[in-house]
């Protein structure tokens, strides 16, 4: 039995971006000459495969297409170019509490989460101790979750979906809202996983945690899978560290309003 | 016009130029400075032990979900949270709550009764148990279009999900229709309670129109639902468009009036007969009426009240509304890709 985990061939992904909605603005721009739409590569002739069991880091600057190529494993998008095949089920962390429902109590939205991440309604009743206590919710279980703080939405998020017993676990940028303890603890449940033999997809700018996540690092820029191996590698790739530029021109202070 | 320009230029995309890896300029600058950043902002935690082997018992498929409607139907458990969920949702902090639905089909019967059954009395053309003709018509077309508007608008209410998560989006469009059945659940019964006060008696031709009726209501506001919702998407102007359709709608069906009316005037005007009949929600209240209505009557005084191809229509909308579906459902999945970028 093959055991590729995620196969994606050539895969490209457009987005149309439609500047004028209205009938009248369509005829003001159309006699301007200005462009009614403009189509925007985010990922743009992507191949690789994962064995099951690997461990991905995937780096890249903000808007090189992170997100999206991750959409497109989750299946939430489909390519508009070649094809994606995935083996066995996949559970994703795309954004923090996605799909919560503000006016639903923590313990509502649990089941709604998992149903969506395809659990049975009899796993999750399983798995419903175990999730709370992972989330740390306490008290807050039947309160309507937008009364949550944005660490406790986090944190039960990530809990729903580390729980699913997943042959496929994704993690974009989720941690980022949690304190310290929690995110060691999810990195700790991430490897408990891990060892498990699911395959990992970890979106992170934190080198040190994709060091001791990761098996290998995909770089993205500008839609371009321009960097596929070793993770040492990978960093110094995305550091560009042979470059010869001085210090100070990091001191630049409008870039970091893009970070 | 010239804000219109201007806001048209400020979603213009800036531009970045690229060297022949796809490098954006400077990019080597905000990658060191993102890393530098970032480097430990996640704690370090180390693999405990060897890894272990999963063996995973799957084809490799495309994960996009795939299989339209059927599928939504076979995660009965994601589809009674999801209805659940909407139900909840509609009625958050509303005193009255489930009341709602209610209240207003039951004003709208009361204003309905007291024009075409009291004023206008001898206009609707001595209709016999009139009050439970009108009933059994809103009954289902409160049914229909329920299912079409709150359809129309299910993919736009539900954009946190269909942007975050993977679940096949007829989803929506089907709780729309379970949300209907579930308001108008009761209203049947109520309607079927008055039937058999009145003195309804059992028969086969009946239940067999009902079964007929409700199937085309069912296959032609699911298509309908499909469809808008995926239009809707693109121009917010359908669900405009929809409750236009839908505040006539009440009156484009024998409800009341009585059929023996439009078979008048279908004998001078041919067209407007056909036209009239080719709405299937009119077909549909027909065939429900026979299972309803006209039992509660002597068979001479409903003889006139039904058209003499009755049944034949039926047939033939019911299937004209499947191929419909069908259509609706491709229809859907070719827009559907589209959707996370357009909401």
């Amino acid at each position: 039995m093959s055991r590729d985990s995620i196969v994606v061939e050539n895969v490209s992904k457009d987005f149309t971006m439609q500047y004028h909605r209205t009938l009248k603005q369509m005829a003001v721009a159309t006699m301007r000459r200005l462009p009614l739409k403009e189509t925007f590569r985010a990922v743009n002739d992507v191949s690789f495969t994962v064995e099951q069991g690997e461990s991905i880091g995937l780096m890249g600057l903000n808007g090189s297409g992170k997100s999206t190529l991750l959409k497109l494993i989750n299946g939430v998008m489909r390519p508009d170019a070649g094809t994606i095949h995935t083996r066995g089920r996949i559970a994703g962390l795309i954004a923090t509490g996605a799909g919560f429902h503000p006016q639903l109590s923590g313990r509502d939205n649990l089941y709604l989460n998992g149903a969506i991440l395809g659990m049975s309604e009899a796993e999750i009743n399983r798995k419903f101790d175990e999730i709370v206590d992972f989330a740390d919710i306490g008290k807050f279980l039947d309160t309507p979750v937008s009364h949550y703080s944005s660490g406790m939405y986090a944190r039960l998020g990530f809990s729903i979906a580390i729980h699913v017993d997943a042959d496929i676990f994704l993690a974009d940028e989720v941690l980022a809202v949690g304190d310290r303890p929690f995110k060691k603890k999810c990195m700790a449940k991430m490897q408990e996983v891990r060892r498990q033999g699911t395959t990992i997809f970890y979106v992170s700018h934190a080198t040190a945690s994709v060091r001791s996540m990761c098996d290998r690092v995909l770089v993205l820029e500008s839609g371009h899978l321009n960097f596929d191996g070793d993770v040492e590698e990978g960093i110094h790739y995305l550091q560009y560290d042979d470059d010869e530029e001085t210090n100070e021109a990091l001191g630049d202070a409008e870039l970091g309003a893009d970070i | 016009m010239r804000a219109a320009n201007k806001s048209a230029e400020a979603k213009k995309p800036k531009r970045h130029q690229t060297d022949e890896f796809g490098r954006r300029r400077n990019s080597k600058r905000k990658a060191r400075k993102l890393l530098e950043k970032k480097a430990d902002s996640m704690p370090v935690v180390e693999l405990a032990g060897p890894k272990l082997e999963r063996v995973v018992d799957a084809e490799l498929v495309d994960p996009a979900p795939s299989g339209g409607i059927r599928e939504v139907f076979r995660q009965t458990y994601l589809l009674r949270l999801i209805v659940s969920r909407q139900l909840a949702q509609m009625y958050a902090a509303s005193l009255l709550g489930l009341l709602w639905s209610y209240i207003q089909p039951a004003l709208r019967f009361a204003v309905y009764f007291f024009v075409f059954g009291v004023v206008l009395k001898n206009a609707h053309g001595g209709i016999p148990n009139f009050a439970l003709h009108l009933f059994t018509g809103m009954v289902f077309v409160h049914y229909f279009t329920e299912t079409w508007s709150g359809g129309t608008k299910s993919i736009w209410t539900n954009r946190a999900l269909v942007l975050k998560m993977r679940v096949p989006r007829e989803i929506f469009p089907v709780t729309s229709m379970m949300v209907a059945a579930y308001h108008t659940g009761p209203q049947v019964l109520i309607l079927a309670i008055s039937c058999a006060v009145i003195g309804w008696h059992f028969s086969f031709v009946g239940i067999l129109a009902g079964l007929l009726g409700l199937a085309i209501l069912i296959t032609f506001s699911m298509a309908l639902a499909l469809i808008f919702s995926a239009l809707n998407v693109f121009f917010k102007d359908f669900q405009n468009i929809v409750q236009t359709f839908t505040q006539f709608l009440h009156f484009l069906v024998p409800m009341m009036y009585a059929y023996s009316m439009l078979a008048k005037l279908g004998a001078h005007h041919k067209w407007a007969y056909e036209l009239y009949f080719a709405n299937p929600v009119a077909e549909a209240v027909m065939l429900l009426q026979r299972l309803f209505w006209a039992p509660t009557l002597e068979p001479k005084q409903y003889a006139k009240e039904f058209p003499p191809d009755l049944w034949e229509r039926g047939f033939i909308m019911l299937a004209a509304c499947l191929v419909l579906l069908v259509i609706a459902q491709k229809f859907f999945a070719r827009l559907e890709g589209k959707f996370p970028e357009r909401l």
